[in-house]
């Protein structure tokens, strides 16, 4: 990396008016052969690559991207990071991610404003409290902070939800995660594509992935609208279009593809400091730095790949938004936007070698993959250069499917991501 | 969200109808021989493709009667619509 960022180089460019940036990463045509090739440059592709040169010393590597950098689900999601998750697996996975996070801005150089601003999951009904106590316990027990609040202390921690016992759904205590929150997520991007680029790797965008050519059983190199490029190694971080890709060696995936909607409002004065989940009625809520409130909508029921989403799922949250919050009745929303989620039956992410050398998948991530991007990209890197599963990751190979061994996080955590 | 021809109750809101996933896959006729690999691909394993789509419907907030869809999930058009045990109309 030529130019460092810090108050010193902002200082020295203030006196040329910011016109004499260096572009923060490079935009090469990419070479006949590589080390390794990631497809998909999101978040997690690009941590990925980060990861290989930065740890395992693979710096051939590109990362072929179909659009633009962090123009997929990376720059579609509501930001939320948390590890508050049920099963050993998968606090084991999540919280990894939340420690990198924790110094990722000084790791990249980068400031990806990771705000530990606490993430609240509210309960409404009997079964909730229950479910969300016990899961209090067993995050406690893997090392996670999370603690029970109960309804007076959820009011006092986020004073604008409405705590009235007459309300539909009443609020009856949530948890806190206070070293959750949220990160800018188009910088989270534009930190690992430049620290990737500067360590030697190609992002090549703009470049859509046609075909993956095989000898036997093992990969040789994939077809691109630029051209036919030599690997023997690919790593394929494609989210939503994952089930295309695997579709072209005739690989099927246990994943079906949905839109997921969010939406912000007009930018307002600081009302919500922390971000607050409710699962049952499927309704999220943060404050962007720009003053925008961020919200979460759930996920058409049917597979599709186009990216809106339907009207009455955004409707359906916004009534229960209104309802927990009726300060916000008079917002005017600004944009909603869809983005396609691969979801697996367990709602677990696969992090997983598969029968055919050389090909690796790191895919249903659904909901919530935003969260896991630091530590998503550091296993499936030593998973792709080591040809075996970190530990951390062993549980969410491929194979879970035909074992039966399902991390089941489907209705056992927080589920709304 | 989308309009779909109920064949039993003409056209409705998309929200009425829940989407059961991919058709014509075939129910094991012998269960108890197939070995996990088999069991896994008719349990979990789908196509989900990116383009023209098989799949199973059911009117839920209707008639609540299944039937098939021929459906363009990049777009979400609807080709055609067929009663169960029909053969697909187009292939």
């Amino acid at each position: 990396m030529k130019n460092k960022y810090s108050i010193f180089s902002l200082i020295k460019n203030a006196f040329s008016y910011h016109e004499n940036w260096q572009r923060a990463w490079r935009d090469p045509e990419p070479k006949k052969e590589y080390d390794a090739i990631i497809i998909g440059g999101g978040g997690h592709g690009l941590a990925t690559a980060f990861y290989l040169a930065k740890k395992h010393n693979i710096t051939n590597i590109a990362v072929i991207e179909k659009g633009w950098i962090g123009g997929g689900n990376t720059g579609r999601n509501t930001t939320i990071i948390r590890s508050n998750y049920l099963w050993d697996a998968s606090a084991g996975l999540y919280d990894h991610a939340l420690k990198i996070w924790e110094g990722l801005s000084q790791e990249l150089n980068y400031n990806i404003m990771f705000s530990q601003r606490g993430v609240m999951n509210l309960a409404h009904n009997l079964q909730d409290v229950r479910d969300l106590k016990r899961r209090t316990h067993a995050n406690r027990l893997n090392g996670i902070d999370a603690v029970w609040l109960n309804t007076e202390e959820v009011k006092e921690f986020c004073p604008i939800i409405n705590t009235s016992p007459y309300i539909r759904y009443p609020v009856l205590g949530g948890t806190l995660q206070r070293r959750a929150g949220t990160a800018r997520h188009d910088a989270v991007a534009w930190g690992y594509a430049r620290g990737a680029s500067a360590m030697g790797v190609d992002i090549i965008q703009n470049c859509e992935v046609k075909g993956i050519k095989k000898n036997g059983d093992r990969v040789e190199g994939i077809e691109t609208t630029k051209g036919f490029i030599k690997t023997k190694k690919i790593g394929v971080v494609a989210a939503g279009h994952s089930s295309v890709i695997a579709n072209m060696v005739d690989l099927k995936l246990p994943l079906e593809s949905k839109p997921l909607q969010a939406l912000v409002s007009e930018p307002v004065k600081p009302i919500i400091d922390t971000v607050v989940m409710s699962n049952a009625v499927h309704a999220y809520v943060s404050q962007s730095d720009k003053g925008e409130l961020v919200i979460g909508a759930g996920t058409d029921a049917y597979v599709s790949y186009t990216q809106r989403g339907s009207h009455d799922v955004v409707e359906g949250t916004l009534k229960a938004i209104l309802e927990l919050y009726p300060i916000f009745s008079r917002m005017k929303m600004l944009r909603q936007w869809g983005g396609i989620v691969d979801i697996c039956p367990d709602a677990s992410p696969i992090i997983s070698k598969t029968h055919i050398k050389g090909l690796y998948f790191n895919c249903g991530w659904g909901t919530g993959g935003f969260k896991a991007t630091p530590g998503s990209g550091d296993l499936f890197a030593h998973t792709i250069a080591n040809d075996e599963p970190h530990k951390l990751n062993a549980d969410f190979n491929i194979n879970r499917f035909v074992s039966g061994d399902l991390v089941d996080e489907h209705g056992a955590a927080a589920v709304a991501h | 969200m989308f309009l779909i021809n109920c064949p039993y109750c003409g056209q409705r809101d998309q929200s009425e109808f829940s989407a059961g996933g991919e058709a014509h896959i075939v129910r094991p006729k012998q269960p108890t021989e197939l070995s996990d690999d088999q069991w896994a691909e008719y349990l979990f394993m789908r196509k989900n493709i990116k383009g023209v789509q098989f799949e199973r419907w059911n009117h839920t907030h209707g008639c609540r009667k299944w039937f098939n869809m021929v459906r363009d999930t990049s777009n979400d058009k609807i080709h055609a619509i067929y009663k169960m045990g029909e053969k697909p109309p187009i292939k």
